[in-house]
């Protein structure tokens, strides 16, 4: 590797980065899976930057006709404002990712690093009240009311639920997220050696 | 009833012998019974390797089963008004029964035929011929619903039918009757000066399935009884099989077996098309009607037709030839080289089979023994192939397993029997219980049959079953014929009496297969698209309720306002997008059926309210856990009262100009249409 093209990588690691954080576009950052007998294969519910929706068509209908039993709230993207506003987070931090690749800094790369950081657990604490809200937020008068149970899913892991057995992962968005704060890490690494 | 006897008595020595067997305990025995069973054998949960289709005979329908389990997997109205689901009950399907004699609401459905592309089974479509009023019904794949019915005008008994080309081309029918075309009052002793039998080629169109009567060809007044197309290099050719070539008109089962020989029909339908191109037909009116279901709105939409195109062969040289066959002769089966054809006389001894290559070589060299009515008769012995001898007693029909084995069902004997094609020997034979008809091998008729199973459809059934009456279930016998002999191994009850069945390969339908109507693409016109947009409308005595069904409610549910006297329209749409969830709805007093109404579509049913009172509707689906609670109220006021028209959920009711009110709101959002 020529002396030109070792100090080009920080700002290589940190493209392939920001591309990496596109990819949340792409692909859904978490899968939660209903199993049941009477529903072969189960019912997959995506949860992307900027929508919910499900391996099939109608999913969300379907989910919510379920969930009409026992009295959880009808799920409603639009009426999800985190929907609208994750994707203009996603594109100021790639517009913030190239500001850091032409400042080509140290400092410049971590402080994307940490901001990327700081927002995904954020959204996973966010992600966390909204299922918190749907699992207790129950209509009093549903027509199946079970003592004591509420129908939070897990953030992450599996669960029985009534005749429904969730279980809860991220899926390749958030992979390609975690990709991307792993990628600024490393262009500050390499930036930082290279001095 | 002296062959009946033997009959019983055969199978019952069978049936002692089998008892027998079992008796002495032998090992073998249970050997061989536990490996039939582990072949028919489908495990819970396990689908089945082939599809097959049934006609329903005197029930009118078609059945499918699933081979080699021989699960009943679903019952397909096709002729017959069905309430199980409304078809022909509901608004939109009624008109499927128009015909030129009005509405006829049964029929006798009798041979099956699947939709092919080059010479193979392309699981599309599936025709069947209605007997009884003459008509073509096309049943679509993808939902297992009947959505096409054409009528043939000037026929009676359309047995010979509907006869599929091998890229679907054409379906090819012959009358069974001979009748007075057109149409008229004359004595029937003036048969032979008066009848005449129509034979009528059905095109098809090969990228929605559309039929349409494309032209008849005018023949001598005989029954005109089963038909195969040719394929490979018999391909543009027909053979039909006829009976009572004496003309006669009573006591058919003396007069119309006296000669030796009837005559079987050996068409050039490429020449027919070129003669028609050429514009040498001429054209008649008559009345005959087309029932299509329109793809977007799912209503049938009905047609009646005036013109026929006809084809004389007397205009029409080297269109039709005659080829004498052994006795009234019912199968006429086409191997699926192509190559042989055979000609089952159901009165004579011994099967001919006759080469096709022989045949257009006695028409090249003009080997004919005269005429009849100008159509050229072709010299028997130069048509011939050979002959099986004395395979058994009444052979019907014959279908191939694609490794140059025949087998043919004999009704009198009772029994399959397997041949090979090339050298005529007899190869095995097999008992059924008993008197079978028709037999299939899935793929049996094409150029690439499955030669796996076989099913005997038998019209007697003594001693088979648990006893139910007088009437006993027909039966449906499987053999597995991977090998060299025949074996049985599966007795199952049929609906109706089938009469033919084709078989396919489950792949070819099961990934097509349709789960939900998509409701974006419903454009009936009153779909109810939204919880938000259901209500009631009068218009003089008309009462349109436009309602939608949801797991577990119907909106609206309660209704007021409607008077006897009344011409009440139900329009209910099923909202739902998930398979396998269609509502029902059923109402008191309704003088017809319910409606089971699929996810996406919509149905309507007619209800003329006859007393006042208020009655009870209900889904009568069991769609979910809620499902007794999916139910409501219809008020009926006495006619000429002023009870204003209400309507709503949720103990709301709504009158009837007063804004949509939150519930609806919210509903319409739940509903998620359109998203
Ligand atoms: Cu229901």
């Amino acid at each position: 590797m020529s002396l030109k093209q070792k100090s080009r990588l920080p700002q290589l690691l940190m493209l392939l980065g920001i591309l990496s954080l596109g990819a949340v576009f792409l692909f859904p950052l978490w899968q939660i899976t209903l199993d049941a007998a009477q529903f072969p294969g189960g019912l997959k519910m995506h949860i992307w930057v900027n929508k919910i929706s499900g391996s099939e068509k109608n999913i969300i209908q379907n989910i919510n006709i379920l969930n009409h039993y026992i009295g959880m709230q009808y799920i409603e993207p639009d009426s999800i404002p985190e929907l609208k506003y994750f994707p203009i987070v996603a594109y100021s931090m790639m517009a913030l990712g190239l500001i850091s690749l032409v400042l080509n800094k140290a400092w410049a790369y971590l402080s994307w690093f940490i901001i990327i950081a700081i927002l995904g657990a954020l959204g996973i604490y966010d992600f966390y009240l909204w299922l918190y809200d749907y699992g207790h937020n129950l209509d009093p008068k549903a027509p199946i009311k079970v003592e004591g149970m509420t129908y939070m899913p897990p953030l992450l892991g599996e669960k029985d639920l009534l005749n429904f057995y969730v279980t809860s992962y991220p899926h390749l968005g958030s992979g390609f997220l975690g990709l991307s704060s792993i990628l600024a890490l490393a262009a500050f690494w390499v930036k930082r050696k290279s001095k | 009833m002296k062959t009946h006897y033997l009959n019983y008595v055969a199978g019952l020595s069978l049936i002692f012998l089998m008892a027998s067997c079992g008796n002495q305990g032998s090992e073998t025995s249970q050997v061989l019974g536990g490996s039939a069973a582990e072949q028919a054998y489908v495990a819970p949960g396990e689908y089945d390797e082939f599809y097959a289709f049934m006609s329903g005979g005197y029930s009118g329908q078609i059945t499918a089963y699933g081979l080699p389990s021989g699960r009943l997997l679903k019952e397909i109205p096709v002729f017959s008004k069905y309430p199980e689901n409304g078809y022909g009950y509901s608004e939109e399907t009624k008109a499927m029964f128009n015909t030129s004699y009005g509405e006829v609401p049964w029929d006798d459905s009798h041979h099956i035929e699947l939709s092919q592309k080059d010479g193979e089974f392309d699981g599309r479509w599936l025709f069947v011929n209605g007997n009884n009023t003459p008509r073509i019904a096309r049943v679509d794949l993808k939902t297992f619903e009947t959505v096409e019915i054409l009528e043939i005008p000037d026929v009676a008994g359309l047995h010979c039918a509907p006869f599929i080309t091998e890229n679907s081309e054409y379906l090819v029918s012959g009358t069974r009757f001979s009748v007075p075309i057109p149409q008229k009052d004359v004595p029937i002793d003036t048969y032979k000066k008066n009848f005449k039998g129509l034979i009528n080629y059905v095109s098809v169109d090969p990228e929605h399935g559309h039929m349409e009567l494309a032209f008849q060809i005018e023949m001598p007044g005989f029954n005109y009884d089963l038909a195969r197309n040719g394929k490979g290099k018999s391909h543009g050719w027909s053979f039909l099989t006829t009976y009572n070539s004496e003309q006669e008109h009573s006591l058919l089962e003396v007069n119309a077996s006296q000669k030796d020989k009837d005559l079987m029909a050996v068409i050039n339908w490429k020449k027919a098309e070129q003669y028609m191109k050429e514009g040498k037909f001429t054209e008649r009116q008559t009345s005959y009607f087309h029932n299509l279901m329109n793809e977007e709105t799912s209503i049938v939409e009905s047609e009646e037709k005036t013109l026929t195109k006809i084809l004389d062969p007397k205009n029409c040289p080297d269109m039709v030839y005659f080829i004498p066959v052994p006795k009234s002769p019912h199968g006429c089966d086409v191997d699926p080289t192509g190559e042989y054809i055979v000609g089952n006389g159901k009165l004579s001894a011994d099967m001919s089979v006759y080469s096709f290559d022989k045949i257009m070589k006695a028409i090249e060299e003009k080997n004919f023994d005269g005429n009849f009515d100008g159509i050229p008769i072709i010299n028997y012995e130069a048509a011939l192939d050979g002959i099986v001898k004395k395979p058994g007693l009444g052979p019907l029909h014959t279908e191939f397993d694609g490794r140059g084995n025949a087998y043919t069902t004999f009704f009198i004997s009772s029994e399959v029997v397997k041949w090979d094609v090339e050298s005529k020997e007899i190869l095995d034979r097999q008992p059924t219980f008993y008197s079978p008809g028709h037999l299939v091998i899935p793929g049996g008729e094409t150029k690439k049959p499955d030669g796996k199973y076989l099913v005997a459809m038998n019209k007697i059934t003594k001693d088979r079953y648990l006893p139910t009456g007088p009437e006993l279930a027909h039966s449906a016998q499987l053999f597995d014929i991977s090998g060299d002999k025949m074996k049985l191994i599966l007795d199952f009850p049929t609906k109706g009496e089938p009469h033919y069945a084709q078989a396919i390969s489950a792949d070819k339908i099961q990934p097509n297969s349709v789960k939900f109507y998509d409701i974006e693409q419903n454009k009936h016109p009153h779909a109810t698209l939204g919880e938000s947009k259901t209500r009631v409308e009068r218009d003089g005595d008309e009462v349109h309720v436009y309602m939608t069904a949801i797991r577990s409610h119907l909106a609206p549910d309660n209704i007021e306002g409607f008077k006897v006297g009344d011409k009440v329209y139900f329009h209910l749409t099923n909202l739902e997008q998930d398979w396998d969830v269609p509502h029902g709805f059923a109402i008191q007093g309704a003088t017809n059926a319910e409606l089971l109404v699929m996810p996406g579509q919509t149905r309507t049913l007619l209800w003329e309210p006859k007393k006042p009172g208020v009655f009870a509707f209900y889904c009568t689906d069991f769609c979910s856990a809620l499902h007794q609670e999916m139910s409501g109220y219809a008020r009926v006021s006495p006619k000429g009262s002023d009870v204003p028209i209400k309507w709503g959920l949720n103990e709301k009711l709504r009158e009837n100009e007063q804004a949509a009110h939150d519930f609806y709101e919210k509903a319409k959002q739940n509903a998620n249409i359109g998203k």
